[in-house]
């Protein structure tokens, strides 16, 4: 799958947790729709997975592999499993994030652009960040068909919970080469809107 | 004498109370009219599906009755009561309990933490609230709530500039908050600019600036041309809406300016989100006679 042979804009589905193979696929300013696994974590869950990390050396509550999910939600409304969810500032994650790719996560999904280290532990480790919408959170939430508590109860809407994921929209921000659609768009690089992917050749560095 | 009308505790209690459920579920209209015309505007389909996407999730959230963003702020207010109005001492006392009613009734997101350095942990109720008062002239008072997402107030600064520094360095502060965070402020944005009064002052008159309705011009001429070229500068950037590329930056800029010290020139920039969440309600005053 190779994103430049990509001919139209209908977003990819993926299903979670993502292969070595559908990561390598992917190419940063591709719309894809999330299935599957998530688990949401911010700032002070993530001063915990690090402390865990170091602590055991390896990723508590198996997430390697997985799919961290930088959001706080809303609690249970409208018959739903939560109120509303959406992304919160990805870069105050940055702190962890190397660590947490390097220790075998997979992939991130939140808003706004990232530090440098991390797109290198994305290319490093065939990592990928998503990044979706903010300010949508009712939307988003009717893409959320469970949500079962992990651990952390005492953060309350920072706990660690386990989400299920249908067709949730986002879009590939940082792949598995490195390239990254933000900082793209800030060099004013042309993104091929018809074709929902960088264009061809593109050196955002 | 006449006694002058009184704004009770509870009346302001009341009015926070339905300013929150009102504000955390529906987008202004200001807002969302600002959103519509961005979208005809907009030639990339990205944007274009983003603006729409800000429009669906602006109806989901009023059919259903649930919080437009995950992240439903702490609770500004600000009192503005008439110079003819008399303001008892203790009228913010009910306000934290009408925020902790509120979201627990709302089935909001509690934000609050009970000290920045020192605990850490949650109060649970999402109070206390932020609280301040204005005067104004004639009858009769308002209540303004703005719940303030965390990310759109992480991405706003104060500078304090040197005087020669002029209306071009304040243009430059404005244009350099943005390239540098209006991807995590949840753009479009309403940006609210303060210019003027005092270190602590300026940030008051950059979130006042967010109050006001989108499309509406300033009323001093210099101010509304300077807004209007800062609006044309920040669209340049094609930051666009989410910051995923496009025309629509912002929907507006704000500016207030005020009075300051001769070796001044204090300038904040207070970033608003695709989802401003603000809301007023007349407060009648006891015996006042209108």
């Amino acid at each position: 799958m190779s994103g430049n042979e990509i001919r139209n804009s209908a977003p990819i589905r993926l299903q979670l947790p993502l292969s070595k193979a559908d990561l390598a696929g992917l190419r940063a300013g591709q719309e894809v729709l999330l299935c599957g696994p998530v688990y949401t974590s911010r700032d002070a869950g993530h001063a915990r997975i690090l402390e865990a990390l170091r602590q055991n050396g390896e990723l508590p509550f198996g997430l390697a592999g997985q799919t961290i999910f930088y959001a706080g939600p809303t609690p249970v409304a409208a018959g739903r499993p939560l109120g509303s969810v959406g992304p919160t500032t990805a870069s105050r994650m940055d702190f962890a994030t190397p660590a947490l790719v390097d220790a075998g996560l997979i992939a991130c999904l939140g808003k706004g652009k990232r530090s440098l280290e991390v797109v290198e532990a994305c290319r490093r480790n065939g990592a990928v960040y998503f990044a979706c919408v903010g300010g949508i959170a009712a939307l988003l939430a009717t893409h959320v068909t469970e949500s079962q508590l992990v651990a952390w109860d005492d953060l309350g809407t920072e706990a660690l919970r386990r989400l299920q994921l249908h067709d949730f929209p986002c879009f590939v921000a940082i792949d598995t080469c490195g390239r990254d659609l933000y900082r793209s768009i800030e060099a004013g690089e042309r993104v091929s809107p018809s074709v929902g992917h960088l264009s061809a050749g593109d050196s955002w560095r | 004498m006449d006694h002058p009308p009184i704004v009770s505790a509870d009346a302001v209690a009341d009015a926070v109370r339905c300013a929150i459920a009102q504000a955390a579920v529906t987008l202004r209209c200001d807002v969302r009219a600002g959103i519509e015309k961005a979208a005809l505007r907009e030639e990339s389909p990205r944007a274009q599906r983003v603006l729409r996407q800000i429009l669906e999730n602006a109806d989901i959230a009023a059919r259903d009755g649930v919080p437009l963003c995950q992240d439903t702020g702490t609770v500004w207010v600000c009192l503005e009561v008439g110079e003819r109005v008399a303001v008892p001492g203790n009228v913010f006392t009910g306000v934290d309990a009408a925020v902790a009613e509120a979201y627990e009734c709302g089935r909001l997101r509690m934000s609050v933490l009970r000290d920045a350095l020192f605990d850490r942990t949650n109060t649970n109720t999402n109070a206390p609230a932020f609280c301040e008062i204005r005067f104004r002239p004639g009858a009769g008072a308002t209540v303004y709530v703005m719940l303030k997402g965390g990310g759109s107030d992480n991405a706003s600064r104060v500078v304090m500039l040197a005087p020669g520094a002029g209306v071009e360095g304040v243009r430059r502060v404005v244009l350099e908050c943005v390239r540098e965070k209006a991807a995590n402020a949840c753009p479009p944005l309403i940006v609210g600019v303060g210019v003027g009064a005092t270190f602590d002052k300026v940030a008051g008159l950059a979130k006042h600036a967010l109050l006001r309705p989108v499309g509406s011009v300033a009323a001093r001429p210099e101010a509304a041309a300077f807004e209007r070229d800062l609006l044309d500068a920040v669209n340049a950037t094609g930051i666009g809406p989410a910051a995923l590329g496009g025309a629509c930056t912002a929907l507006a800029v704000h500016v207030e300016t005020a009075p300051c010290h001769i070796a001044a020139l204090p300038v904040a920039v207070n970033m608003g989100c695709c989802a401003m969440r603000s809301a007023s309600v007349e407060v009648i005053p006891w015996g006042d006679e209108r």
